[in-house]
């Protein structure tokens, strides 16, 4: 074990996307209870610089980890798939579509409801294209098709953002 | 096999020495200091057995000043030297005061952050609270007739890096070892957690002087997460007073023009609004140039007066429970700190919004320096501190001015601290050698409407086609929640790098300057205090280092081992030198020498943690 682990390494879990949120959270504060800066405040430097840089790394592994889309871009990345989202712009013409008639949804919307049944769409979509991401990676172990699954969802994550700012504008 | 648990016995060899730790609450009205004696937490009291200290200074002239409730007493009569609220002050400019005219202080407009003209010259906000802390300090030191190993430091959870930065200058400068700056609401949940024995997710509503936090923050078995976290960093009892006293003045038809008389509105705002929290009326009564002010005020009146800024702490209440992605059922327990809520409509709007009576047990007064306290024992190392961990997060998202003066987020709000994170940046001009970096930290999308932290140059790139070069900027925030910033050209491996302090807090050269010139050295000289700090930091790295050999010597070689023990001998035969440079050098020398031994040590923490048995077993 050494700071060049991989995240699974690292928490000791199999590296899939299916995964257990609640050991991963016992898994992190128990990690986090060994290598905080906190229980060396009492001594010297050597030691405080080294917990630093281990609670920095377990803490990044843990954001990576829980997130399944970061988890998924991840794994493709450790299997010779890297995500590249800047470099990889080219999508399939019925998701730009659809993404455009989103966006356009939004732009009209002009009441809370509106907003919220788009919210609720959009989620749902989520929900259904993670479950397609963790069968392509989990199943068909197929990380380049994942990789493309990831950039879309990338986008849909986006819009959620955008539509969550809206709900807040709105006064939700 | 004998272990090393690091925060717990073994640590100190002779049980008897503890080391003395001490939390301070550092308010906007008042500030107190508590240490765990006789493993309870207690708020340490003055010689008059107050334990609350006015957060007041009043400036004399020739260097004199009076500190608490003296420069309290003063401060309707000398308004102008007699500083207080200076928390809303630190690392602030002077456009981010609020209410600035009606303060009665002669702001100078330095950039970073605002100063005063007082009789006794220009005073920065760092060095006021520096005063604040080191009345404290010595406090503690005569309470326990010794000296202090170190302090946590509170800040409020919304403090940005600016405001923390501050903080720490000002623990410094006051001669307080700081081993941590943590959270008031997370404070205070300590304080609540240890003594209720509760787990589950909570709320901590801080409504103080001059400051108002909400933090959600999941208790697990010793260890305190913070989920989420929010607030108004201007928003407090003060504001509640100068609406009172707005409101007295316009129903009297009169203005209150010198400082001394809005001081004295002020404060008889305040009065009121303290009796108003028991009674149903009262009446808001001061002398006013050459008439006198005497307004009757209601509960009713002085509620509908207040209601936004109720409002504007629901509002908040619901942010951060949409950043947690909890609901309000979720929440188990409200925990109210800060004195402010003693107000009942406060009381009454919680329990309103959670559907069930907030927890009132501790004094909201003293229950943020109780907590700090624990913490602080716990750091110190001291035998049978309680093994609790918190997990902190930063309040405010941190990020990177890019073209067109937009916001590129970096590290987002909420995240668990330390943290680390990089992005990759290029050139966008043939040729390009430089490149400006702008750390702001905000949740808006323009850099105009974040608060901007620091800017560097990264020069010397050698030139190249647009786009060719790759810049990545790092961002490391620590678990003070103190932010550094590095920039790295990765073909020329061209380097510049920044520790977030320029354009708030002060340079570790103005610190050094500003010590030297200070009160905290009237007492000794400066060589010796030198020595004395050298030599303490001496006797704690021997300690460590030997503990830590009787836990996991085992990992070494017995070259490696030996190679340790000459540095220890080493350091061990400075000790006792006139010089501190030598000491320093030693100790430095054992630091560098053990690095990979920490490493290794670490190494087998993860395994423990991975094996998932307790300590105790391995």
């Amino acid at each position: 074990m050494n700071l060049n682990s991989t995240d699974f390494e690292l928490f000791d879990t199999p590296a899939a996307m299916a995964f257990d949120r609640s050991a991963l959270d016992t898994r992190w504060r128990a990690l986090q209870s060994e290598v905080h800066p906190d229980k060396f405040a009492a001594e010297g430097a050597a030691a405080q610089r080294v917990a630093m840089q281990w609670a920095v790394r377990v803490n990044e592994a843990y954001q990576r980890l829980k997130d399944p889309l970061k988890r998924a871009a991840y794994l493709c990345e450790l299997n010779g798939a890297p995500i590249h989202a800047e470099n990889n712009t080219a999508m399939p013409s019925a998701f730009l579509i659809q993404q455009m008639e989103w966006r356009e949804s939004l732009d009209e919307a002009r009441e809370l409801l509106a907003v919220e049944s788009l919210a609720l769409e959009v989620g749902a979509h989520r929900k259904t294209a993670l479950a397609g991401l963790q069968f392509t990676i989990d199943d068909q172990h197929d990380f380049v098709a994942a990789a493309q699954q990831v950039r879309a969802l990338m986008f849909v994550e986006r819009f959620e953002a955008d539509v969550d700012q809206r709900l807040e504008a709105l006064g939700k | 096999m004998a272990l090393l648990q690091i925060s717990e016995p073994g640590g100190t060899p002779d049980p008897h020495q503890r080391r003395i730790a001490v939390g301070i609450d550092l308010g906007t009205t008042h500030s107190l200091v508590a240490a765990v004696r006789n493993s309870v937490a207690e708020c340490l009291p003055d010689v008059s057995g107050r334990v609350i200290l006015p957060s007041a200074v009043r400036y004399l002239a020739e260097g004199r000043r009076q500190i608490g409730f003296e420069a309290l007493s003063e401060a309707a009569i000398d308004p102008r030297n007699t500083i207080t609220s200076v928390k809303r002050f630190m690392g602030r400019g002077l456009s981010d005061v609020k209410d600035r005219a009606k303060l009665p202080y002669d702001f100078i407009d330095t950039p970073g952050m605002v100063q005063i003209q007082t009789v006794d010259g220009v005073k920065s906000p760092v060095q006021v609270s520096a005063e604040i802390l080191a009345t404290l300090r010595f406090r503690a030191e005569d309470s326990f007739d010794d000296e202090l190993f170190g302090a946590v430091v509170t800040v409020p959870a919304y403090f940005d890096d600016a405001q923390r930065q501050a903080t720490k200058d000002a623990a410094q400068l006051a001669g307080l070892n700081v081993l941590r700056l943590i959270n008031e609401p997370t404070a205070a949940a300590i304080a609540y957690g240890l003594e209720n024995g509760s787990e589950g997710l909570y709320a901590i509503y801080d409504l103080g002087g001059g400051t108002f936090d909400i933090s959600l923050l999941r208790l697990t078995a010793g260890v305190f997460e913070v989920v989420a976290t929010g607030g108004d960093s201007a928003l407090g009892g003060d504001d509640f007073d100068h609406l009172l006293a707005d409101w007295a003045l316009s129903r009297a038809g009169l203005k209150a023009e010198s400082a001394q008389d809005k001081r004295a509105v002020l404060v008889a705002a305040r009065a009121a609004k303290e009796k108003l929290s028991s009674t149903d009326h009262a009446t808001l009564a001061c002398p006013l140039g050459a008439t006198e002010l005497s307004v009757r005020v209601t509960r009713d009146q002085f509620e509908t007066l207040s209601h936004d800024l109720i409002t504007r702490t629901m509002t908040a209440l619901r942010k951060v429970l949409r950043d947690a992605k909890a609901d309000k059922s979720d929440v188990q327990g409200v925990v109210m700190v800060g004195g402010s809520t003693r107000m009942p409509m406060v009381q009454a709007a919680v329990a309103d919004f959670f559907g069930k009576p907030p927890l009132t047990n501790l004094n909201p007064d003293e229950v943020v320096a109780l907590g700090a306290a624990i913490q602080a024992n716990a750091l110190a190392g001291n035998a049978g501190a309680d093994d609790l961990l918190l997990l902190d997060v930063i309040p405010l998202s941190l990020g990177l001015e890019t073209m067109g003066g937009l916001v590129e987020r970096i590290i987002p709000r909420n995240s668990t601290i330390p943290t680390a994170r990089g992005q990759d940046f290029t050139t966008f001009k043939d040729g390009q050698t430089a490149l400006a970096v702008h750390v702001v930290q905000g949740e808006r999308e323009l850099v105009s409407d974040c608060r901007s932290l620091a800017r560097f140059e990264l020069r010397g790139i050698p030139p190249m086609v647009a786009g060719a070069a790759r810049i990545r900027v790092s961002f490391q925030v620590d678990a003070d929640g103190l932010l550094a910033v590095s920039a790295r050209e990765e073909v020329s491996g061209v380097e510049a790098a920044i520790t977030v302090k320029p354009s708030y807090g002060l340079s570790d050269e103005e610190v050094a300057r500003m010590l030297t010139e200070s009160f905290t050295t009237a007492e000794g000289d400066m060589r010796l205090r030198s020595l004395r700090e050298s030599g303490v930091e001496a006797e704690r790295m021997l300690l460590a280092t030997r503990s830590a050999l009787d836990a996991d010597g085992d990992l070494l070689s017995v070259e490696e081992n030996a190679s340790i023990q000459a540095l220890l001998l080493a350091l061990e035969a400075t000790r006792e030198g006139e010089d501190h440079h030598v000491i320093d050098a030693a100790v430095e020398a054992l630091a560098k020498g053990t690095e990979a031994f920490a490493a290794e040590r670490m190494n087998r923490g993860i395994r423990r943690a991975l094996s998932g048995r307790r300590v105790e077993d391995v």
